[in-house]
């Protein structure tokens, strides 16, 4: 049960989007698709709803094959990034498309709708056109509307990509709870890892229209297939073959066998963390993730000389699939400085 | 931009000057001449047999190829929008031959068809369809120098909307005709209604094609706008003008409708026409493939 796509592939043009996909989402559980813009992830998403065909592959929902179902039979909530609302209808209309379609009773429609919009928080604002609603409240109401005709599972693409970082923070918790006590089989797109941590109980991360993981994210975290996944999920560093997460670069004043020397270039603090920048010998830069204390202990100054010690350190030899600007070890050029944060707490 | 107020009332005075002189006194001064000595005789001139069937046959002409153009007109914008296509770069260049082409060349190119040395006209004749100075002749030329106003109006809003929408129904259930009546028409629905403003008042206006299509039989195969030509040349100024206010009437009457369905969307807090608002959530919707 749950969904399970077989060798996916698909092309638009030149750009091969898929390139033999499997995955599988377990029945109930919350999935997030992971990957940088171009994986492949929204494609995947929209094979499975349907809106788009695959070269070749099956999709296979609730152990019945859906792949050449179209969009209309397939019985999946489809929320998307820029919520799709049919501005011509108020909240009402929009929540009560699909059963309007299913031919219901109308005192059932209204029974129907006004449960959900409770569930979404919207009740009292039936009544209004999109336009007059905020990105977050459309979001809540495109949810709605899905979840209205009770579909066998629920895709999100992107669907908090459009709003600000607080609205965001607060649906993506309240998504959570949502999913905790409606068991609906989800599966959610995003290209920020610290999202699809905090939301999904399973991460498939895709790059290039190919699966490169899929776990839990301590799995992924931990135990990273490869340079792209190891640097995707979390903060790395480089260090000639070698691979290590800012927080495991220990820094000791005195020279040590197993460390080596480095020079502080740069000290940031970002609250709580700090972010130490050091040059080694050989002109690679590098970064370690310090506490306050941390750094309040060692007292270091730009221009000092120490010594660093990597911890836990990882190596992926033969891997090429890694494009070069995700290993580069310096943390500036990266998305995301919160990207830490996240590695601090995981 | 902040103008200064001179400067404003400057570009002001200038825009109504040219509307005044261009539009609206050539205008009023039909008003005054026709209306000059009462309204007796502006209504005894319309009210001649030759008149009222000139008005009939303008009504038809318009009942006729105004729906045929917004249905065409319609298909062709989904066509055109929807489904991409090479050939869809000749059909749109094909669906501006009206406005390339002088009416009185199209008009020709009629007569040249369905004339009896034409291609179509001899084996028409044979059916007992007479196509030439009868009203179908007429409304094949309503229809042809009318056909792109529906395509052009409603293809620009058709990309402004977008396919998360049509996507949107179709997830939830409904099928193509049912996602066209409830999703894409509604959405697109000032588009297609200011294509149908200019369609009935091209058809209203036309003049050149029917003309030569129609031989202009009083009482038979004359238009309005024949009619007040005729009368015109006939030194019944009197019937002209008349005819002309009738014209000008019919014309602000599909505007005003227009412009009062769109009020009313307004006030019920629907989308307002002609916004583009739209484009914020539909535009860049795909950001990753």
């Amino acid at each position: 049960m749950g969904i399970a796509v077989e060798g996916a592939r698909k092309r638009f043009g030149d750009f091969q989007a898929l390139d033999d996909v499997s995955i599988d989402v377990p029945d109930g559980s919350l999935t997030a698709l992971l990957g940088p813009s171009g994986s492949g992830k929204s494609t995947l998403l929209r094979a499975i709803a349907g809106l788009e065909d695959l070269d070749a592959g099956q999709v296979v929902i609730n152990g019945q094959d859906a792949t050449t179902k179209p969009a209309q039979k397939r019985e999946v909530g489809f929320v998307f990034q820029h919520y799709a609302a049919f501005k011509h209808m108020t909240v009402f209309g929009n929540v009560a498309f699909g059963l309007k379609i299913r031919k219901w009773d109308k005192p059932k429609i209204g029974d129907r709708v006004h449960e959900l919009l409770r569930l979404v928080q919207l009740d009292g604002l039936a009544e209004r056109y999109p336009d007059q609603l905020s990105g977050g409240q459309r979001q809540r109401m495109a949810l709605a509307r899905a979840l209205a005709v009770e579909p066998q599972v629920l895709l999100l693409d992107e669907p908090f990509g459009a709003l600000d970082a607080k609205v965001r923070k607060d649906l993506r918790t309240w998504l959570r709870r949502l999913h905790d006590e409606m068991h609906v089989t989800t599966i959610f797109v995003t290209h920020d890892q610290e999202e699809a941590m905090d939301v999904a109980e399973q991460l498939v991360v895709m790059n290039e229209g190919r699966v490169e993981q899929s776990g839990t994210a301590d799995d992924l975290y931990d135990h990273p297939a490869n340079e792209f996944v190891m640097s995707f999920v979390g903060e790395v560093n480089r260090l000639g073959e070698h691979f290590v997460r800012p927080h495991d670069m220990e820094v000791v004043l005195d020279p040590d066998e197993r460390a080596e020397e480095a020079m502080v270039q740069r000290i940031v603090a970002l609250g709580f963390e700090i972010r130490v920048e050091f040059v080694l010998g050989d002109g690679t830069e590098v970064w370690a993730q310090l506490t306050r204390a941390e750094l309040q202990k060692l007292e270091l100054r730009e221009g000092q000389i120490v010594h660093l010690r990597p911890g836990q350190t990882k190596s992926f030899s033969g891997d090429a699939s890694s494009p070069d600007d995700r290993g580069a070890s310096t943390p500036r050029g990266k998305q995301g400085g919160d990207d830490a944060e996240v590695s601090a707490a995981a | 931009m902040t103008t200064r107020t001179p400067a404003r009332w400057g570009l002001r005075t200038l825009a109504f000057g040219y509307l005044g002189l261009l539009l609206l006194a050539p205008v009023a001064m039909i008003f005054y001449k026709t209306f000059e000595h009462g309204l007796g005789p502006p209504i005894d001139a319309m009210t001649s047999p030759d008149a009222l069937h000139a008005i009939w046959l303008t009504l038809l002409m318009v009942a006729v190829a105004v729906p045929l153009n917004t249905i065409f007109g319609v298909g062709c914008a989904l066509l055109l929008v929807r489904h991409k296509w090479k050939g869809n770069a000749v059909i749109d260049g094909i669906i501006n031959l009206p406005f390339a082409i002088s009416p009185i060349v199209i008009g020709l190119s009629l007569f040249l068809l369905y004339g009896n040395e034409g291609w179509f006209g001899p084996t028409l004749a044979e059916w007992g369809i007479t196509v030439l100075f009868s009203t179908p002749g007429m409304i094949l030329a309503s229809v042809f120098v009318s056909l792109p106003f529906v395509v052009r109006e409603t293809v620009p809003v058709l990309q402004e909307i977008g396919t998360e929408q049509e996507q949107a129904a179709s997830t939830l259930g409904a099928n193509g005709w049912q996602t066209f009546w409830r999703i894409t028409l509604p959405a697109i629905r000032w588009g297609v209604a200011y294509g149908v403003v200019l369609t009935t008042a091209r058809v209203l206006g036309e003049f050149g094609a029917v003309t030569i299509v129609s031989g202009s039989i009083s009482g038979q195969t004359e238009t309005l706008p024949l009619f007040v030509a005729k009368a015109f040349e006939q030194f019944n100024e009197e019937a002209a003008y008349a005819g002309a206010i009738v014209l000008a009437l019919l014309a602000l009457t599909t505007l005003l409708l227009m412009s009062v369905g769109g009020r009313k969307a307004k006030a019920q807090g629907g989308p307002i026409p002609i916004t583009g608002d739209a484009a914020i959530s539909t535009s860049n919707a795909k950001e990753d493939s």
